[in-house]
């Protein structure tokens, strides 16, 4: 349990956040919190009881197997203890150079002090938060990659302060005194340029000094750390609400068996007869104290009940279990050579559950270099007439106005590798990238920045130089960039690209018309539109600018409002020369994916920060809503502008909540960031804090909901709204991106994308996978599979601890209450961590009851065990019922048998210990055959751990009977076993017994297999013959599938038929398609989302 | 085989009542038996499987270790030692004893010809020579053996002097060993003698008159208990047991009914199947 933060934490381990152990304080500080898990301390105390009072079984049957499952619990936890101390020492201990005295010193980087000056060089992690005093580089800048932070693998230019810039040597560096607190006359500004934040790394320059700011659990890093809360399974409440149950069947025994006890006792010659007397000191104790220790005893003999194995069991049944997952080899990516990652064992069988709530899948554009950029000419007819010109401006326009860089070769994290290439881009927008390899198609190649100069190789192979003045970087207020060149000429350009919102605004009115139908178009097919205007500046124009940003720049108050005013003057009045349009390409097998949760009865929500023409298309090529569907929005679009919306959106609820209860129809309902809002934070005013349960309700009806233009922390809050909705369904989220990260981490499973952008989401998964359409699998199949298994270990253990004590207990009735036990000490302590644990584990691991094809290919199976199907009380009950049943066969089979006089063919006798040993083997046998009736796939493994078991159990019991153990006090089991198997009756009535015990399980498989066997007959008779329009349970879907596939084909020759030949029209109006994978998951909203919107 | 009346006169006799009360009880055989016979002594709401006195005996004792025969286990108390000496054997069961004799006779025209009881060969061979044990020492004096310990409470003789045989007596007593293996249920048998076939031209047992005469030692009224003595032949698989032919029969006519039942389904769906087939 506490291991799990271990897991996620990941790379981010911080001294005082991970470890839990040191080497001193491990045994007890483990013992502690074992023992204050309910059912360890239950044991505890049994143990304790039977150390104190003089109990029917030594203290060793139930401390041996708390100590077996104690041990191995401490061992688990100090593995994962110590694979964490060794990710922590690789941080902490690391070494870092100190500069003091004008030497290097080398500290271990957990020593670092605030106002240390540290120097880190190039590919080395910044070991806490640090003030940029000076680079290698004269200018005094440095290129840092924050992937490990945010898993944006672009490099982030990064400014010295500037008055310490050119102290660029160790020597000089000595030499700076001030500190800048002292300095209040000499204000500097320090902004987030010259923070260097502990997790980043220094890329491409030689090497940086800096002063530490902040260390250790100050640092951004630990303070943004959001611990992670412990996720707890759905199974695991049910497991307390059966100890419960069992827990109360046990009090009630004990106290049924006391009660007796004292009425039977009452009899002077049953408490006491001649032949049984009492001790002195038994005859001393008052009464009630002999009640209570009396109960206490009962207590400890049948305190087996509760299966003291089942807790480590179904623990490393997940431990080991998840290795099934990341061994997946169908779940490994051939691209990343990466499989699937488990980063909590304790959610396996969560995934099966997933079926009541909703998928939260984020959708966002992700680019594959491997995608060619594919010219269309979608709209081809010529804007404006500047010909030939425009056109080239137009992809000059794209080649400079971006923040990409150029890497050789080298490969970072989260980039794509040009094999025919010597360098990569990178860029914090996928779009960007795909942009500036849309150009280099048509011949203008960006060659990278040179000393502030970008080379760009044109269409006749001449290289040209823009020297770049300014980069109004993107941010998703303007939701646009721009960068200001000057040509070779020395015309200075300024370039402007951002979302057709916030550029149409600010370009010549007359020029819009004809873009924004073609954006609008391109928009509708799903494809990412931005607008890209420029405008020439003169040179005064440009002074001004530029002192205006200087100054904005270095202002102490308000800077961003400054800024963002600088911005909003600069890009004005410009003129529109074009649109790009990126195509998503959706990611392998997305539709069929998301099709297949659909038919497996969850419901999809697919959150984005896309917007929403773009998001309802993808939505459409994905399968999400179906031309059937009847859409439901609540957007801005249909809400309306200001005053009247609340009242507005209260109306389009109620209808919409009146049309939702209409069941024959499929409704799909979209809303966006701005609405949902307003939705759940409505103002004082009007009576609309029932908006949120109407939404719900409205929601829940609809078979899908998109959920677009969403800010990473409104991702969070739908789920956790989802999430505490009635019935509380379990949700998964699945996403790539930093921004879905609290999203996963509110979601009670977290799926994690290995995407490209990082590796933030999936570290803070519960589980990564390498595309999407591996969540088919994880969640059909293996998800199904795990619930299924551990249920299965659920019941099954609590059956045959059932069937274990009962005979115990009914022997009470006829030893005269004196918690005589049945079985032999060696039996009661090995039945659960020998006998019958291991063949119960080997089938939570193997089990297969339906075949992972068939899972995978019939989704419907999934809802068989949607809402904790296996562990409600029903199957609960049936299990108890066969528990007692079985054990009232042991006992009272064994006791008629025992009615005989002899079952020796040589007349002579069985004593009690015989009794229990028959009992004990038939519970046995039974028990383990039980569990080989309910295996459906046979490992070798199976076969190994069941009959090695009963193969285990007879060798013991030979072992154990056939010597005189000088360690015993009575050797009760003498021979017992042996001459137990020379009575023939025995082996008959063994024989005998197992089948009547097993007989209902074998009468409900034959059942069963028939009901099956008609089914199959009955649908394939529907299937093939003309009845089959008949059979409406089986065919809508089929029929559905198909109306989309129809669909489907219908969608792609639209795009097919677009290719046709750009020159042709000699368009002015590029509309570069850019063909790019779609992942889908996650999202980056607030920072890559809105950038790759806007900023590209 | 216990009709109350001519014992009536001990019920309320004590353990160390000498002489001993005697009754004699008669009673006929229908059939003779043909086999072996086994003659057993049963006991009824004798809790010989409470808690308290299942434990109450040192094994380590009866396998003849001598630091314990002089000093039993804890779990003996209250019958571990009598007069600060060491009981031989300790604890509740070996107390408890059951010293009833039993005698046959043939009663054949008024005269009664005794039956020969064979009193070995009734404990388990390992029990005999492995589990039980006479103390070591010098000699194979038992009474020198068991120097030091003292008979238990009620037990009118010394345990060196249950039989006149050496190889049947003090520990390794088969009575005794019989007695030692604690019933399953307070109703229970215990093997007392055998009676052995002769020749092959006579049954064990032949049909007529026998009497029993029991030296009654053993209190029974003062707990409801009852004792009985069954005479027994034993087949290839024990005693005689209705409860096994009972449940076999029962539980395969209900397989048998049951199967007939499904192959009558699988009969008609079978037929339905093949018939599914056919468009395929």
């Amino acid at each position: 349990m506490m291991s799990l933060s271990a897991m996620c934490l990941g790379l981010f381990v911080n001294p005082p956040l991970s470890p839990q152990y040191t080497l001193w304080n491990f045994l007890p500080k483990n013992l502690f919190e074992q023992f204050r898990r309910i059912a360890n301390f239950y044991f505890l105390i049994i143990f304790l009881v039977q150390v104190i009072v003089d109990t029917p079984t030594s203290p060793v049957t139930s401390g041996l197997p708390l100590f077996f499952v104690i041990t191995v619990t401490a061992i688990k936890q100090g593995y994962e203890d110590w694979l964490r101390h060794r990710a922590d020492n690789e941080v902490n201990k690391s070494n870092v150079f100190v500069v003091e005295n004008a030497k290097q010193v080398r500290k271990e980087s957990e020593k670092i002090k605030v106002g240390d000056i540290v120097e880190v060089k190039a590919d080395e992690t910044f070991p806490c938060d640090l003030i940029f005093l000076a680079s290698s580089s004269t200018d005094g800048t440095c290129y840092v990659t924050t992937a490990s932070l945010d898993g944006e693998s672009n490099f982030k230019t990064h400014y010295a302060v500037r008055d310490t810039t050119v102290l660029c040597t160790d020597e000089a560096i000595d030499t700076l005194t001030a500190t800048i607190e002292l300095c209040p006359s000499c204000t500097l500004s320090l902004g987030p340029e010259n923070l260097l934040l502990k997790g980043a790394t220094l890329k491409n320059t030689k090497k940086i000094y800096g002063v530490a700011v902040y260390t250790g659990m100050e640092t951004k890093m630990a303070l943004n750390y959001q611990g992670k809360s412990q996720k707890r399974s759905a199974v695991e409440k049910s497991i307390n609400a059966f100890l419960i149950v069992y827990l109360c069947i046990l009090l009630g025994k004990a106290t049924v068996c006391t009660t007796l006890k004292y009425v039977w006792q009452s009899n002077p010659f049953n408490d006491e007869p001649w032949y049984n007397e009492k001790t002195k000191k038994e005859r001393e104790t008052f009464k009630v104290l002999r009640m209570f220790t009396d109960f206490l005893s009962f207590m400890v003999l049948f305190n087996f009940i509760i299966p003291v194995s089942m807790y480590v069991t179904v623990e490393m049944q997940k431990f080991l279990g998840s290795f099934f997952i990341s061994w997946d080899k169908e779940m490994f990516d051939e691209e990343i050579q990466e499989g699937a990652l488990v980063n909590t064992s304790d959610l396996n069988e969560e995934l099966g559950q997933v079926s009541t709530g909703c998928v939260c899948i984020c959708l966002d554009g992700d680019v594959d270099g491997s995608a060619l950029p594919a010219r269309s000419p979608c709209s081809g007819i010529p804007h404006a007439p500047l010909g030939p010109d425009r056109e080239e401006l137009f992809l000059r326009a794209l080649c400079l106005c971006h923040t990409v860089q150029i890497k050789e070769a080298d490969q970072v994290d989260g980039l794509m590798a040009h094999p025919e290439r010597k360098y990569t881009y990178i860029s914090s927008s996928p779009d960007e990238i795909a942009l500036v390899k849309g150009a280099e198609k048509y011949g203008f190649t960006f060659l990278g920045l040179e000393n502030n100069f970008m080379k760009i190789r044109n269409q006749k192979n001449e290289t040209e130089m823009y020297q770049l003045l300014h980069v109004l970087n993107f941010d998703p207020v303007r939701r646009r960039m721009s960068v200001i060149v000057r040509t070779s000429t020395g015309k200075l350009l300024l370039f402007c690209k951002g979302a057709d919102s916030s550029i149409f605004p600010r370009v010549q009115q007359e020029e819009i018309q004809q873009t924004k139908v073609h954006v609008d178009r391109n928009a509708m097919d799903g494809y990412r539109t931005l607008c890209v205007a420029f405008k020439e500046l003169t040179e005064k124009e440009y002074d001004r600018i530029d002192r205006q940003l200087n100054e904005a720049k270095m202002a102490l108050q308000d800077r961003e409002e400054k800024m963002a005013k600088v911005f909003d003057d600069t890009e004005a009045d410009m003129h529109l020369i074009g649109a790009t349009a990126v195509e998503d390409r959706l990611q392998e097998q997305l539709a069929e994916t998301i099709e297949a949760l659909h038919a497996a009865g969850m419901k999809v929500w697919v959150l984005t920060g896309d917007k929403m023409e773009t998001a309802k298309s993808t939505c459409y090529a994905c399968r999400l809503f179906q031309t059937s569907t009847e859409l439901l929005e609540l957007t801005a679009r249909t809400v309306g502008e200001s005053e009247r919306k609340e009242d507005r959106l209260h109306e389009l609820l109620l209808e919409y909540h009146k049309k939702s209860w209409t069941l024959s129809q499929e409704y799909g309902l979209i809303i966006d960031g701005s609405t949902l809002s307003l939705i759940l934070n409505p103002s004082q005013d009007s009576g609309s804090s029932n908006y949120k349960s109407i939404f719900l309700q409205i929601c829940l009806k609809c078979t899908a909901v998109l959920c677009c233009r969403m800010a990473p922390l409104q991702k969070a809050q739908i789920v956790r709204m989802v999430k505490n909705t009635k019935g509380s369904p379990i949700t998964l989220s699945i996403g790539d991106g930093a921004n879905d990260v609290s999203m996963i981490l509110e979601a009670h499973v977290g799926i994690g994308i290995k995407g490209k952008e990082g590796r933030q989401a999936s570290r803070n998964s519960d589980y990564a996978v390498p595309k999407f359409k591996h969540l088919r699998k994880l969640l059909l199949a293996h998800g199904h599979l795990y619930y299924v298994r551990i249920a299965h270990l659920v019941q099954y253990f609590f059956y045959k601890n059932l069937c274990f004590i009962l005979p115990q207990f009914l022997y009470q009735f006829f030893c005269g209450f004196s918690q005589q036990p049945l079985y032999d000490a060696a039996y009661l302590t090995m039945y659960n961590i020998c006998f019958t644990s291991l063949p119960i584990l080997a089938y939570s691991l193997l089990e297969q009851h339906i075949s992972i094809d068939t899972l995978t290919s019939d989704p419907q199976l999934y809802m068989k065990v949607s809402d904790n199907a296996m562990l409600q009380w029903r199957p609960f009950l049936y299990w108890t019922f066969l528990g007692a049943f079985e054990g009232l066969v042991f006992f009272f089979g064994v006791y008629f048998l025992f009615q005989n006089s002899s079952l020796e063919d040589n007349g002579k006798v069985f004593g009690n210990w015989t009794f229990g040993t028959i009992v004990f083997t038939v519970l046995v046998f039974t028990v383990t055959l039980k569990l080989a009736l309910d295996t459906r796939f046979w490992t070798w493994m199976n076969h190994f751990v069941i009959w090695g078991s009963l193969a285990f159990y007879v060798f013991f019991s030979f072992f154990w009977g056939g010597v005189i153990w000088p360690f015993l006090k009575q050797q009760r089991m003498y021979f017992v076993f042996a001459h137990m198997l020379t009575s023939v009756s025995t082996w008959l009535a063994i024989i005998l017994l197992i089948f009547i015990s097993l007989f209902p399980e074998i009468l409900l498989i034959v059942l069963k297999n028939i009901k099956e066997k008609n089914h199959q007959v009955r649908n394939k008779m529907m299937y093939h013959t003309p009845l089959a329009p008949l059979c409406p349970a089986l065919l809508p879907r089929q029929s559905g599938f198909w109306a989309w596939q129809g669909q489907q084909e219908a969608w792609q020759p639209a795009c097919a038929a677009s290719p046709s030949p750009l020159t042709l029209g000699g368009a002015l109006h590029h509309h570069i398609l850019v063909q790019l994978l779609w992942e889908v998951a996650a999202p980056a909203q607030s920072c890559r989302g809105q950038q790759g919107r806007c900023c590209c | 085989i216990k009709p109350s009346s001519p014992c009536n006169k001990c019920l309320n006799v004590s353990w160390d009542s000498t002489p001993p009360c005697t009754c004699t009880i008669n009673f006929t055989l229908e059939h003779s038996f043909e086999s072996n016979v086994f003659m057993y002594y049963g006991l009824s709401n004798f809790y010989q499987n409470h808690r308290r006195y299942v434990k109450s005996r040192d094994d380590s004792q009866l396998n003849g270790d001598n630091s314990s025969l002089l000093n039993p286990s804890k779990e003996c108390e209250p019958y571990r030692t009598n007069e600060d000496k060491p009981i031989a054997p300790c604890g509740a069961i070996a107390n408890s004893m059951f010293n009833d004799t039993l005698e046959l006779y043939r009663i054949d025209n008024d005269t009664r010809t005794p039956i020969t009881l064979i009193k070995k060969g009734i404990a388990w061979w390992t029990d005999k020579n492995v589990k039980f044990r006479n103390p070591t020492g010098d000699g194979n004096n038992l009474t020198a053996l068991f120097q030091g310990t003292t008979k238990p409470v009620n037990w009118p003789k010394p345990v060196y002097m249950l039989d006149s045989e050496p190889d049947n007596n003090g520990f390794i007593n088969e009575d005794f060993i019989v007695w030692m293996r604690t019933a399953a249920l307070p109703t229970f048998r215990k093997l007392y003698r055998l009676i052995e076939r002769k020749n092959n031209f006579q049954p064990t047992l032949q049909a007529g008159k026998y009497s029993l005469d029991i030296a009654y030692n053993y209190p029974v009224h003062s707990f409801d208990g009852r004792k009985r003595m069954i005479l027994s032949t034993i087949s290839w698989m024990g005693g005689k047991n209705p409860f096994l032919g009972i449940a076999y029969i029962t539980v395969g006519s209900i397989c048998f009914f049951l199967g007939v039942v499904l192959l009558f389904i699988h009969h008609k769906y079978g037929n339905r199947n093949t018939s599914a087939d056919i468009p395929n």
